[in-house]
C-alpha cells in the first residue's frame, strides 16, 4: 500500500461527557476517493470534521489521538491553522457561497492569504471553474450574485472556491444530498475528474454514490469503523454481518 | 364534530349524511373567530392609517400656509439666513429663513453619526462574534439601558458636563455644535449598536464556517464576510439612528445654545429646526405669521423622516440575501 497522505490513529471525540468516536484508526491514500457510509448520527461527519479540525469551533469538545497529514500531527499544538485549512479544504452539505459574486467566491481564499495580482487571480478563477465543471455556466456572468444560481451550480462554485487553494485534501460532508438527481451526477463526475490531482474523502449517505465514486468505503457505527474496505469489496461481499446489512438496505 | 360523525356508524347511514351535510354548511365557531380576528386586526390598521394620513395631511396644510397665505417665497425660506418671522431683512426680504437650522440639524446629524457608527460597530462585533457569552450578560443590558434613559436626562449631563467641558478645552460659550453633537452620539448609540447586532446575528454561521474552512482567520471572516454580509442592515441601522439624531429635541436645545444663526464653526450657538420648534412654539398665536413658519418647520422634519423611511425600505429590498 502506497504512504497514505493522512492517517488516524485511536482518535476519540468527545462532545461533553458523550463519547462520539470510539478511537478511530484510519488510513487515506493519495488520489482515491473514499467514502465514509453509516446511519445518522454514527459520527462520520463529526470524524470527518477531525480531519481540518473544524470540531475546535464547537464548545466542549475534546479530542485525544492522532491525526497525520503528511505525517505531521494536526493535532499538535504548532500547528497552523490556515494553513491546515489550506491544505484540507472542505465542502458542506448546504451549497454556501458567500453572497458576493462567484468571482469574489472563487477568490476568497487567495485574497485572504494576500494575493492581490488581478490577472493571476483571472487565471485561478477559471482554472477552479473548469475542474469543477461550472466554467460554461457561469462564465459570462462572473459578476453576478453566486445566489442568483441553482443549488447544483451553487455547489459547484463551493467547489471551485474550494480548489482555488490548492488544497491537498478535499474533504466533502454529504455535496449531494441537499441537490436534484441530475446536479448530483455533474457533481460526480466533476469527483471523478478531480482525483487525479486531488485525494477525495466523502461523506455520503447515498450508497449508490458511494459504490460508484469511491475507491475505498469505511462503514460508521455508532462511533466506531465495522469495516474499511476496497468498495467493490464492501459492496460484494463485506466481511461483516452488520456491513452486509447496511449495504444490501436491510437497515439504516 | 365531523370525527363523531363519521365513527357513529351504527345510526345509519342516510342519517349520517344528513347530519354531517349539516354540519358541513352551518358556521363553526372556530370559523367566526378567524372572522371576527380579521376584522378587528383591519379595524386597527385602517385606525392607525386614519391618524397617521390626518398628521400628514395637517402638518402639510399648516406647514404650507406660510407660503400661500401669507405669499412667502419658498426661496426666502430655504436660503434666508435670518430667522425672525413678522420682521424684515436689511434687505427687504422676510426674516424667514430657515437654512442656519437645516445646516444645524444636518450637521448635528450626520456628524453624531459619524462618530457613533464606528464605536456601534466596534461594540457589535465583540457582542455578536468575539464573546457572544458577556456580550450577552454585560452589554446587551447596557444598551437597553441607554435607549430607555429619558431624553431630558440626556439634555442635562450634556449641559453639566459636555458644555462646560467644550466651553474650557475649545473656548466659546460651549454651547453649539460640538456639544449637540456629543450628546446625540451618546443618544444614538444603543439604537445603531442594537439593530446591528441584529443584523450581524442574521448571518448565517454557515458563512462562518465556510470562510473558517478556507482558511481564513476570526477577524478575516468578521471583516470580509460577516460585515460585508450584513451591510445593508447596518446601513438600515445607521439610517434609524441618523433619523433619531434628526428628531431628537429637548436634549440637543438644552446644549446647542438656540442662536437662529448660520454655524459658522463648531463651538458657536447654533439651532437645529427641532430646537427652534420646542422653543417657539409656546411663544406665538395661532394663525400669526410666527406660528405659520413654526409649522414649516414641522412640515421640513416629516419630509425628513418620510425620507429616511424611504431610505431603509430601499436599503432592506437592495440587500436582501438569502439565509
Amino acid at each position: 500500500m502506497a504512504e497514505p497522505i493522512i492517517s488516524t490513529s485511536n482518535l476519540e471525540l468527545y462532545y461533553g461527557k458523550f463519547k462520539a468516536l470510539h478511537g478511530i484508526n484510519l488510513s487515506f491514500e493519495k488520489n482515491q476517493i473514499s467514502a465514509l457510509i453509516g446511519p445518522s448520527g454514527c459520527g462520520k461527519s463529526t470524524f470527518l470534521r477531525c480531519l481540518n479540525r473544524m470540531n475546535d469551533l464547537i464548545d466542549g469538545v475534546t479530542i485525544t489521538g492522532t491525526v497525520l497529514l503528511n505525517s505531521k500531527n494536526i493535532y499538535s499544538p504548532k500547528t497552523n491553522l490556515v494553513e491546515l485549512r489550506k491544505k484540507v479544504g472542505m465542502v458542506f452539505q448546504q451549497p454556501n457561497p458567500f453572497p458576493f459574486s462567484v468571482y469574489d467566491n472563487v477568490t476568497y481564499g487567495l485574497k485572504i492569504s494576500g494575493m492581490r495580482d488581478k490577472s493571476q487571480l483571472d487565471q485561478v478563477v477559471e482554472k477552479s471553474l473548469r475542474q469543477a465543471a461550472v466554467w460554461d455556466e457561469v462564465k459570462d456572468n462572473l459578476y453576478d450574485n453566486a445566489l442568483s444560481f441553482s443549488g447544483g451550480q451553487q455547489q459547484r462554485i463551493c467547489i471551485a472556491r474550494v480548489l482555488a487553494t490548492s488544497p491537498s485534501v478535499i474533504l466533502m460532508d454529504e455535496p449531494t444530498s441537499a441537490l436534484d438527481p441530475i446536479s448530483s451526477a455533474k457533481i460526480e463526475d466533476t469527483l471523478m475528474d478531480l482525483k487525479k490531482e486531488y485525494t477525495i474523502i466523502i461523506v455520503t449517505h447515498n450508497l449508490q454514490q458511494a459504490s460508484r465514486i469511491s475507491d475505498k468505503t469505511a462503514f460508521f457505527m455508532q462511533g466506531k469503523v465495522v469495516e474499511y474496505e476496497q468498495t467493490t469489496k464492501m459492496f460484494t461481499n463485506p466481511e461483516n454481518k452488520q456491513t452486509e446489512d447496511y449495504v444490501s438496505g436491510r437497515f439504516g | 364534530m365531523i370525527g363523531k360523525a363519521k365513527y357513529s356508524k351504527d345510526r345509519g347511514f342516510s342519517m349520517d349524511n344528513q347530519k354531517l351535510a349539516k354540519q358541513l354548511m352551518k358556521k363553526s365557531k372556530t370559523a367566526r373567530y378567524e372572522r371576527m380576528g380579521k376584522l378587528g386586526s383591519l379595524a386597527m390598521l385602517l385606525l392607525i392609517m386614519v391618524i397617521v394620513i390626518g398628521i400628514i395631511v395637517f402638518v402639510t396644510s399648516k406647514g404650507l400656509t406660510m407660503f400661500f397665505s401669507d405669499h412667502i417665497s419658498f426661496k426666502d425660506f430655504l436660503t434666508g439666513t435670518l430667522w425672525n418671522p413678522g420682521t424684515k431683512t436689511p434687505s427687504g426680504h422676510p426674516a424667514v429663513g430657515a437654512l442656519p437650522m437645516i445646516v444645524g440639524s444636518f450637521l448635528v446629524t450626520i456628524l453624531a453619526a459619524l462618530i457613533s457608527t464606528p464605536f456601534a460597530i466596534g461594540t457589535a462585533v465583540y457582542m455578536t462574534e468575539i464573546s457572544p457569552k458577556r456580550g450577552a450578560k454585560i452589554l446587551q443590558p447596557v444598551t437597553e439601558l441607554l435607549v430607555g434613559i429619558p431624553s431630558v436626562v440626556y439634555g442635562f449631563i450634556g449641559l453639566s458636563l459636555v458644555v462646560p467641558f467644550v466651553r474650557n478645552t475649545l473656548g466659546g460659550s460651549g454651547f453649539g455644535i460640538l456639544s449637540g453633537t456629543f450628546v446625540l452620539f451618546v443618544m444614538i448609540l444603543p439604537t445603531i449598536v442594537s439593530m446591528t447586532v441584529d443584523s450581524l446575528k442574521s448571518v448565517p454561521t454557515f458563512y462562518h464556517q465556510a470562510s473558517l474552512a478556507l482558511g481564513a482567520t476570526q477577524w478575516q471572516t468578521i471583516w470580509k464576510v460577516v460585515l460585508r454580509a450584513a451591510t445593508p442592515g447596518i446601513l438600515t441601522a445607521i439610517v434609524f439612528g441618523m433619523a433619531r439624531a434628526f428628531g431628537e429635541a429637548l436634549a440637543v436645545q438644552m446644549v446647542i445654545g438656540n442662536a437662529s444663526l448660520m454655524p459658522h464653526n463648531l463651538i458657536s450657538p447654533a439651532s437645529t429646526l427641532t430646537s427652534v420648534l420646542t422653543a417657539g412654539m409656546g411663544n406665538t398665536v395661532m394663525g400669526s405669521l410666527q406660528n405659520d413658519a413654526l409649522w414649516s418647520l414641522a412640515l421640513v422634519l416629516l419630509l425628513m423622516s418620510l425620507f429616511f423611511s424611504l431610505l431603509v425600505h430601499f436599503i432592506g429590498r437592495r440587500g436582501s440575501f438569502k439565509k
